[in-house]
């Protein structure tokens, strides 16, 4: 009887011991409460046009020059790079004939349309959208076209609200960002349907982490030359911009964007 | 608990969908012309000297040409070299992109040549500076002599596969130069590179010459001179020097120019006041009357396609411009706006049609729709007329009389070139007073 108890104890005692051994809030000191300091809540499009104090602007300003003068020293190149051996790059083929010209290498990243027909993330929709609604229901199969339907190529009609991560401020600050890194290729025609959307994934910090033409296929196809000027532009002018104007919060929101450029207007003028 | 389940999958579906992806449009961009570095080419050290070339600054002198192209259109902005960071040799190899980048190109350009048995060897390479990786490169071997046309060419492929259009820079323009006084004006003929380059003279300066047009291979050129004081349509071998009048008309022909298959020659024939258009075909030598008006009809210009004439005819009293099938039939007036309209000219793409108008004292060139809709007029001034489409469709090339003289008692005429935006008026070089442009189609197609 006694040695039973002994046992029961023992053992007792082992396992409460190995409870508060494993459960780690048991350890966590108290959280330190900062003091409550009380904030005005304001709209985001009007602070967009407070001015900054002088004082603060000067601040602002001393640091972003600091910045700038790190940025250039960082990407000064590098003593070895200049030392490549010059038969690393192929030298173009020689050619007999006067005049003659021939094509060495052209695009060598391009991807050919039988290797690659639809984008990663244009796959990813088709899953998540009309696979799964017809899973659930026959009735979401409409719901499921409807969702293709947008996917089609036409300007976004659709304004992105608070729901969709982006405040109108803040998409026009997104998008008067890219206006200004955008060079347009002026001898483009006007009345050719030349949409170019671009899906980006981006980090916090704005910089892109990936970019992808979503009509890439149509690039290297006959008599698109035109289009592939203008993809190539627009994907010019994002990396030019990095980083993207980001609001600081709502990351999950806005990680995934896609830019739709446009240049009829601009062409038409 | 399958309905659970269904519930639990739906409000998944349901929360993704609340995390919609963000859509922003972009309709508009900066119009300012693309930064581009145009590095020097390296010449490579085992160059070998040749007749009159200055090896050394060869490289420098081509990557000047292919600058000066870029500038003529308005739509690039070449850097300037003092800003470049990397000597050439190495820039070719590897460039270095972020340091391209801080001097704000967004392309580059580089280059090597190597002069060696009496050959010139030039390979390029186009540079994505955003993207760092390589759009093009090629090379090409010639006589050391052709450098310029090497630069053009370059020029050529960098500019299509910048804005997806066919080049224009290695062309020529064959126009009417002019000397002397108004009264005892010599008029001869001249052909130049379209950048000003290597005129030469075709024609002496005893007869008078206007409206000289190429053919579509560029080695024949018809023109219009004095044959036993008699107006009269001309055929020129370019290569050879050989000229020769243009069938037996007995009357005065005028105003040429070739059909796009280079087989027949379109021009207007005048007698008894009363002027219609006829074609010749140059082989045979047959003649086929295509307008019968009691109007002057005059400036025939054929469609790219062939199948339409583009005329100018004062038939309905005031001159306005005609469209017809290329037989003659199915005429169809397509000016209806004030003032004169004259010497239409269907562009090598064939969308647009090019003219002058005259209103009230003034002179335009202007381009319309080939239905004379879209009435676009370009530039004014006190007189101009001719214009030439550049190959590509892109820029007119036309002649401006301006007066000259401290009381303007003189006048100059020079060539101007117009993109077809109304953008980027230019002067174009021209060792003489210039008129009568015409602008050959791409040498090295």
């Amino acid at each position: 009887m006694i040695r039973s108890l002994i046992y029961s104890i023992t053992f007792h005692s082992v396992l409460v011991l190995l409870t508060i051994l494993s459960l780690p809030f048991m350890l966590r000191e108290p959280i330190d409460l900062p003091p409550i300091v009380s904030v005005e809540l304001i709209q985001i499009t009007d602070k967009t046009s407070i001015p900054y104090a002088p004082k603060a602007r000067k601040i602002i300003e001393e640091t972003k020059k600091k910045e700038e003068e790190r940025l250039v020293s960082e990407q000064a190149p590098p003593a070895a790079k200049a030392k490549e051996k010059p038969d690393r790059i192929p030298l173009p083929n020689e050619m007999k004939e006067e005049k003659k010209i021939i094509k060495k290498k052209q695009n060598p990243e391009e991807v050919k349309p039988e290797i690659r027909q639809s984008s990663e993330f244009e796959k990813k929709e088709i899953v998540d959208t009309n696979e799964i609604a017809a899973l659930i229901d026959k009735a979401k199969e409409e719901e499921a076209v409807k969702q293709t339907k947008t996917d089609k190529i036409t300007q976004s009609t659709q304004k992105n609200s608070f729901a969709t991560g982006l405040t109108l401020s803040q998409e026009d600050a997104l998008r008067a960002q890219i206006f200004g890194c955008w060079s347009v290729p002026l001898g483009l025609p006007y009345d050719e349907n030349l949409l170019v959307r671009i899906k980006l994934q981006l980090k916090k910090d704005g910089t892109i982490m990936k970019s992808e033409i979503l009509d890439h296929q149509r690039m290297n196809k006959p008599g698109q030359k035109f289009y592939k000027v203008l993809a190539e532009s627009a994907l010019r002018a994002v990396r030019l911009c990095q980083p993207l104007k980001v609001p600081p919060t709502g990351y999950d929101k806005w990680k995934n964007l896609q830019l739709n450029f446009n240049p009829t207007e601009m062409l038409k003028g | 608990m399958k309905k659970i389940l269904l519930v639990f999958i739906l409000n998944i579906f349901l929360f993704n969908k609340s995390f919609a992806l963000i859509e922003i449009d972009i309709t508009r961009g900066n119009l300012d012309p693309l930064p581009i570095a145009v590095s020097p080419l390296y010449v490579d050290i085992k160059s070998e000297n040749y007749e009159g070339i200055k090896i050394k600054e060869l490289g420098e002198d081509i990557s000047k040409i292919i600058e000066d192209n870029f500038k003529s259109t308005g739509l690039f902005n070449p850097l300037k070299k003092e800003a470049f960071v990397q000597k050439p040799d190495i820039a070719h190899l590897k460039p270095r992109f972020e340091d391209w980048r801080l001097i704000k190109a967004q392309a580059l350009v580089t280059g090597k040549l190597l002069v060696i048995n009496g050959k010139l060897k030039v390979e390029f390479r186009l540079w994505d500076l955003a993207a760092a990786k390589e759009m093009t490169a090629l090379a090409f071997t010639t006589t050391p002599s052709n450098w310029r046309r090497v630069a053009h060419i370059i020029s050529d492929k960098i500019y299509e596969r910048l804005t997806g259009e066919e080049g224009y820079f290695d062309t020529r323009i064959i126009y009417v130069a002019e000397s002397g006084p108004k009264e005892q004006r010599v008029k001869k003929l001249a052909i130049m590179d379209q950048d000003g380059a290597n005129t030469k003279y075709l024609t002496l300066g005893n007869e008078l010459v206007l409206t000289p047009r190429f053919n579509p291979t560029n080695q024949m050129v018809t023109y219009m001179s004095y044959f036993r004081n008699m107006p009269r349509v001309y055929l020129l071998d370019i290569e050879t020097g050989t000229q020769e009048v243009v069938g037996n008309f007995p009357g005065m022909t005028f105003a040429p120019r070739f059909s796009p298959d280079g087989k027949k020659i379109v021009m207007s024939f005048a007698k008894d006041g009363n002027s219609d258009i006829y074609t010749m075909d140059i082989d045979s030598r047959v003649v086929e009357r295509i307008t019968n008006h009691s109007s002057i009809d005059t400036s025939p210009s054929f469609s790219p396609d062939g199948k339409f004439i583009a005329f100018n005819s004062d038939r309905s009293g005031l001159q306005q411009i005609y469209v017809m099938r290329s037989d003659g039939s199915g005429v169809k007036r397509i000016t209806f706006g004030n003032g004169i309209y004259g010497t239409p000219v269907w562009s090598p793409r064939g969308d647009l049609i090019a003219f002058t108008k005259m209103r009230k004292g003034r002179f335009y060139i202007g381009v319309m729709r080939t239905d004379g809709s879209g009435e676009r007029l370009l530039t004014e001034n006190y007189y101009q007329e001719a214009p030439s489409w550049s190959p590509n469709g892109r820029v007119l090339v036309f002649y401006r009389e301006t007066k000259s003289g401290s009381k303007g008692e003189g006048f100059t005429a020079k060539l101007w070139s117009i993109d077809i935006t109304g953008y980027n008026e230019r002067r174009l070089k021209t060792e003489t007073d210039a008129s009568d442009p015409s602008w050959s189609s791409l040498l090295s197609k």
